[in-house]
């Protein structure tokens, strides 16, 4: 990975813990952010790992105003075509995924790494750790790369993943999924969360899924099948937006 | 607009997102400063290492200055130093990140290194700090002010006293010891 700064210099620098005031912020504690809660306990693992201590407000920072940068060079021809990626081509059922990434202004996120990944169509990560006794594809290692360009649009050609068991419950499957990791433009926009498929029965006993309290984000996780994406008797197509945390709100800013 | 949330990493990210094992050196060859390795250990509420955790670090160079255009010293920071690096811990909840001591940024804090810890279990991240421990600078530090006195030393790495290159940074995700983390 390198990092290429890019040339951007909207938006002035204010660092002056005197002028943020905690008060402000505490007046627009949502965010509008309906990230789960750490301890969610239908999903075990969180019982072990979940902080229970309340978290520090951290005050504004050149350190949370800044982040990493990608250039170009983190990708490569193939990072965004994973049925591409090796000799031959993965079975399954061919998928565009494709959409935005914004901020919470509606600004596009420009030139910024997205990376996914997920099993392949029979249910099974190209990983040591997963067991689950359904086949490995040599064509289909399941991760890919992209960078928004100047709209904030990314795309990727995939196969569609399968639902799998693991162990939290007793016949516990998890539904379709692909994991995205996007950085954004600073510290604070950092985000990795998951991409779910319109319609799957497996969503309503998902406790991963549900660990996001609110119906209407839980829906901002679910792509839209979308016929214009789609490619005649080629490939089908989904639309995946993200919404990323903007730049730290100051009290100044709408 | 409203934010998409946050959903856990799970187990399976090493095929893809640290694929690459350069990318805990922070630091380049040529890069500026006081070069140190930051041994960081996830735990969880057991104390039992967490073997299969993303840490993200992000910090300024030995000038204190990012590498990044919104820090009005860009101008001025080390290309040798780029400043972001993500590992996964093995077995024993260790990984280990090559970089520099960070310079003072220009702000009352005191040099720091931001950390974003991501695992199976953790629905969204954890964001902590972590301070040299005995820096003269943390004294006047913002951040560690307004963190309750007997929890301040969960953000202090410690000196390998044998090794004085060598930084040791635990972090508990709950239980007796749980670090300080932050929401930003």
């Amino acid at each position: 990975m390198q990092f290429v700064p890019r040339s951007f210099s909207e938006r002035p620098i204010l660092v002056d813990y005197n002028l943020y005031q905690m008060a402000d912020r505490a007046a627009c504690p949502a965010r509008r952010n309906a990230d789960p809660e750490y301890l969610y306990e239908p999903y075990r693992s969180t019982l072990r790992r979940a902080p229970r201590r309340p978290l520090i407000l951290l005050p504004e920072s050149l350190s949370q105003r800044t982040g990493p940068i990608f250039g170009h060079d983190a990708i490569t021809e193939t990072s965004s075509d994973l049925t591409r990626q090796h000799s031959g081509e993965p079975l399954g059922e061919r998928i565009t995924v494709a959409g935005r990434v914004l901020d919470e202004g509606g600004r596009p996120v420009t030139n910024t790494l997205v990376e996914i990944w997920q099993t392949n169509a029979a249910g099974r990560y190209f990983h040591k750790k997963d067991q689950h006794h359904a086949p490995l594809d040599p064509n289909f290692t399941g991760g890919g790369r992209a960078l928004t360009d100047s709209n904030g649009c990314y795309r990727f050609v995939t196969i569609k993943p399968g639902a799998y068991p693991w162990q939290n419950h007793d016949n516990a499957w998890r539904p379709a999924h692909i994991h995205f990791s996007v950085f954004g433009a600073d510290f604070g926009s950092r985000l990795i969360t998951r991409m779910y498929f319109p319609g799957d029965p497996l969503l309503a006993f998902d406790p991963i899924f549900h660990s996001v309290r609110d119906e209407a984000a839980r829906r901002r996780l679910i792509a839209n099948f979308d016929l214009g994406l789609t490619k005649p008797e080629w490939a089908l197509g989904y639309r995946f937006d993200i919404v990323l945390r903007g730049r730290v709100a100051t009290p100044f800013e709408d | 607009m409203d934010m998409t949330p946050s959903q856990t990493i799970g187990p399976f990210f090493h095929l893809c997102l640290t694929v690459d094992e350069t990318a805990g050196r922070l630091a380049g060859p040529g890069a500026e400063g006081e070069r140190v390795a930051l041994i960081c250990r996830v735990l969880d509420g057991d104390g039992i290492p967490v073997d299969d955790a993303m840490i993200e670090l992000w910090q300024a160079d030995a000038s204190g200055a990012y590498n990044h255009p919104d820090d009005p010293r860009y101008a001025e920071h080390d290309p040798a130093f780029r400043g972001f690096g993500r590992l996964a811990t093995n077995h024993e909840g260790v990984c280990v990140f090559e970089t520099v001591k960070p310079g003072s940024n220009g702000t009352s804090e005191a040099p720091h290194v931001n950390v974003s810890v991501f695992a199976r279990g953790l629905l969204k991240r954890v964001v902590t700090r972590i301070y040299f421990s005995g820096d003269p600078a943390n004294k006047e530090d913002p951040v560690l002010a307004m963190t309750p006195a007997d929890r301040r030393e969960t953000l202090m790495a410690r000196q390998d006293s044998a090794k004085p290159s060598a930084w040791t940074f635990d972090i508990h995700l709950c239980g007796e010891r749980e670090t300080v983390f932050f929401e930003i």
